[in-house]
């Protein structure tokens, strides 16, 4: 058998850092979807309780230790950085781990880059820490996560990792050339 | 424009694919008469006012939605998703 070795879409890519604002790729593991079966909410809830999760409400994301847990669509939700448990008959579940990029952006310029790309209100009063949203980053296809304040975890397909790099770069340093 | 997606929220117009009227939903039986099969294929009602079309937020959640909206104020009346609608209790989430 050959060995494969795992790499990240934008492997070996170095932290950008501009204005104390910090785009980074994430190395997210293991990515799960998971698609309950009509009327198995209850042994799908049974099956997640060992790893201290639960199928996310719309809108919201949830983590425990390394594993994290993100609604994705309807009837449908990431299980993000944890081995996914045996499902079978209770939910239809696909790897998806080498399908995704997920980048990380924070500090003091992330709501406004990410507001040029976004069409939803990023405003911590309409997008709370905690939240998830399956919106499109300039027309790509994403799942944006609050993880802080001023931090998102963003979730592009990874045929769109250098795009979706590239755009955030772009905006980051318009705005600190602006402020300067 | 924005429309209220059940699950997501008010989203911009830019994130749902348009299909056309929810008369898509109501398909000619079986047997149906070439005159039913062609009222559901190919006439449609051009009305100025209440319209019942079916839109897919493509870039959002993956749902199906009929919105309700009025072509003369176009004002967006309402939006429901298509799966579950004929069920009593919905099992969404």
């Amino acid at each position: 058998m050959p060995e494969y070795i795992a790499k990240t879409a934008l492997e070996g890519q170095a932290p950008l850092s501009i204005a104390g604002t910090v785009l980074m790729e994430l190395d997210h593991g293991a990515v799960t979807s998971i698609q309950p079966f009509p009327g198995q909410a209850k042994a799908l809830a049974k099956t997640l309780k060992p790893l201290g999760l639960a199928f996310p409400g719309v809108n919201s994301f949830a983590s425990k230790d390394a594993a994290l847990m993100v609604w994705s669509g309807r009837d449908q939700a990431f299980l993000i950085g944890a081995d996914c448990p045996d499902l079978a008959g209770v939910a239809a579940v696909t790897d998806q781990s080498g399908a995704w990029v997920t980048l990380s952006l924070s500090g003091p310029l992330a709501v406004d880059a990410l507001a040029r790309y976004v069409p939803i209100d990023l405003r911590l009063a309409a997008f709370p820490v905690g939240s998830a949203a399956r919106t499109p980053v300039y027309h790509m296809s994403a799942v944006v996560m609050r993880v802080s304040e001023q931090g998102f975890r963003i979730m592009l397909f990874r045929s769109m990792a250098r795009t979706g790099w590239h755009e955030l770069e772009v905006a980051l340093k318009t705005l600190a050339a602006r402020a300067a | 424009m924005k429309l209220p997606c059940p699950l997501c929220g008010s989203r911009d117009r830019r994130e749902f694919y348009y299909m056309g009227t929810e008369d898509y939903l109501t398909r000619a039986g079986e047997g149906a008469s070439l005159d039913d099969l062609d009222n559901q294929l190919f006439l449609r009602d051009n009305p100025a006012g209440l319209t019942r079309d079916l839109w897919y937020h493509e870039q959002g959640c993956g749902a199906w939605m009929v919105v309700t909206r009025n072509t003369v104020s176009h004002a967006v009346l309402a939006a429901e998703l298509v799966a579950g609608r004929n069920k009593g209790a919905k099992d969404a989430h």
